[in-house]
């Protein structure tokens, strides 16, 4: 297992990881930015925290050291959380207009 | 270490109290334990030696950290001694509404205590969580649950910045100690590294969403107008005060040697918040919206001790902090009561209220002229302060405007205050406000004068 990763680091460099994580990354602001759908922009927001996630972890094996994996289970722990949080508002919403469409919800305005 | 623990702790006895048929005490409960809290937290300053750091270097209670976490504990009591009254007003039960404004303020006091940026991380989160189910507390009203989602997706989008920005900080460095990144900082060939800098600007972000910087702003009037009101005295007050602390310790701690773009950037994003802030805020008719501009100003003000980064400007910060967060738990308590009475949002809602409760209109134009930054109440003092820490930091420009600010914002100030004294009221009953808000308005209204007069008494604290 040991051997595996060591191999896999020396045939990939860094800046690979960090390449697909930005347009990860990326995607995921763009999916928050023009969705409609509350739950699709939410997953985008997912894949923003797990873009994140996926970097650390290549960070984390190719400086062999393991604080960046540790933090990986807190972010998970805290996006599990705000899942629950989320879901729930989302919920809330539906009961009231029926709807999970984001334009609904514009009353608050100047 | 010990007050996390004691709060968390306060936390579940609360959320247990809630359990059984006592509901007379669980306030004296939360706010006893809340002051016992405070007192230990304070004599743990010199009896207990607990000012290194903790959890292997994650965090450290330091002067800095112990100063705004006994801001946090006093204000947050102010905030449940109103609970009472606004128990209606929610559909959360009394002691779940507590113990969530107990988790939050969890969150804040690991916020103003990281050295570690997981720690950085947790806080925010912790803190964040809570509010969004605080600002969705009215379930069946829709404004209410417009603002939690307004809150949840932008806290949580800013979260994801928050993230990226961490991580890429962690690649160009090798660290997420603020210590260790401080000192592979002042290697230039890692201080230029596109990876650190776009790090950098993606906390940047995150934290100007978090406190409110244009021009990542644009949530707060919506969130403020869309939640119950006492929430929005506690976002407007404890939150923002958590948030500008975490944001000074990370420049602080670990980019005080950063080159000196960062410190232009943040200029731009000062200028920008103050001016912003202060003239949207003139077009506003809802008191909540209006507030909310005025805290995006006052955060531009804040924002001008952040560039100056010293010992000194600690001081500054947490004065000022406290005397915004005074005068608007004031303004807050009384807007609660009017609300409840008119049903309406709009500034005609003070219109007579001087007739009507002459004490309690009192408090109230003694609060906004202390926003607006006039002697001897300790606005001004927050303002004098901070606009001399700049101008030792010869950011001559950045007064000025600043000033140019101040003068706008006495306009939108007096428009309540007008209203109270010199506009006929709609009916002729008398307001009566509760005698726990009486309180609350007595306390604000002395440390505020006090505070004016004296200012000694909280700048001493940080020698």
């Amino acid at each position: 297992m040991e051997n595996g990763i060591s191999t896999i680091t020396q045939i990939i460099p860094p800046n690979f990881y960090l390449i697909l994580s930005s347009l990860l990354f990326c995607i995921g602001i763009i999916g928050v930015l023009i969705r409609r759908n509350i739950i699709v922009v939410f997953m985008s927001i997912e894949l923003m925290l797990n873009a994140s996630n996926l970097l650390m972890v290549a960070f984390s094996s190719y400086r062999s050291d393991g604080a960046a994996q540790v933090f990986v289970f807190f972010s998970m722990v805290v996006a599990a959380a705000e899942v629950a949080v989320g879901l729930a508002i989302i919920v809330m919403i539906y009961r009231n207009i029926h709807s999970i469409d984001i334009k609904e919800l514009s009353k608050l305005k100047w | 270490m010990t007050t996390i623990v004691l709060l968390s702790l306060l936390g579940l006895i609360t959320l247990i109290t809630g359990l059984f048929t006592i509901k007379r005490y669980i306030l004296p409960i939360v706010v006893s334990g809340l002051l016992v809290v405070f007192a230990i937290h304070t004599s743990s300053i010199s009896i207990i030696n607990e000012n290194g750091p903790m959890f292997n270097n994650m965090m450290k209670f330091d002067q800095f950290s112990i100063l705004f976490s006994g801001l946090i504990l006093l204000l947050t009591v102010l905030i449940v001694f109103q609970t009472q009254k606004f128990e209606g007003e929610t559909d959360i039960p009394l002691p779940e509404l507590l113990t969530l404004f107990l988790f939050a303020i969890t969150g804040a006091l690991i916020m103003v205590s990281y050295t570690h940026l997981v720690m950085l991380f947790l806080g925010i989160e912790t803190l964040s969580i809570c509010l969004y189910v605080l600002a969705g507390s009215r379930r069946s009203e829709l404004s209410s649950n417009e603002a939690a989602m307004k809150y949840f997706l932008m806290g949580a989008f800013a979260s994801g910045f928050l993230l990226f920005g961490i991580t890429l900080i962690y690649g160009a460095t090798g660290s997420f100690h603020l210590a260790m990144i401080s000192a592979q900082i002042q290697n230039p060939a890692i201080a230029n590294s596109p990876m650190l800098i776009a790090g950098i600007l993606m906390v940047l972000i995150a934290l100007a969403f978090k406190v409110g910087a244009v021009p990542f702003h644009f949530w707060t009037p919506d969130v403020y107008e869309g939640s119950p009101t006492l929430v929005t005295s506690f976002m407007a007050t404890v939150v923002k005060t958590a948030g500008f602390a975490a944001f000074f310790r990370l420049f602080f701690l670990a980019f005080s040697h950063t080159p000196p773009m960062w410190n232009q950037t943040l200029w731009v994003i000062c200028a920008l918040t103050m001016t912003l802030g202060n003239i949207t805020a003139i077009y506003q008719n809802q008191v909540k919206r209006m507030m909310a501009y005025s805290g995006i100003a006052h955060t531009g003000y804040m924002l001008m001790a952040i560039l100056a980064l010293n010992q000194v400007a600690v001081s500054g910060i947490l004065f000022y902090a406290t005397a915004y967060a005074l005068a608007t738990i004031a303004l807050f308590a009384v807007f609660i009561t009017l609300q409840k009475n008119y049903k309406l949002d709009s500034i005609e809602s003070f219109n007579g209220f001087a007739k009507k409760n002459p004490f309690a209109a009192f408090v109230v134009a003694a609060s906004l002229c202390s926003l607006a930054g006039i002697p001897p109440l300790a606005g001004f003092f927050g303002k004098f302060y901070i606009f001399s820490l700049a101008l030792k930091q010869q950011n001559f420009w950045l007064v000025i405007i600043a000033i140019i600010n101040s003068c706008i914002s006495v306009y939108y100030y007096f428009r309540i205050i007008v209203a109270m004294y010199m506009k006929k009221a709609m009916d002729e009953q008398t307001i009566e406000i509760d005698r726990m808000s009486y309180l609350v308005l007595i306390i604000c209204m002395l440390a505020s004068l006090v505070l004016g007069l004296f200012p000694d008494l909280i700048l001493s604290l940080n020698a």
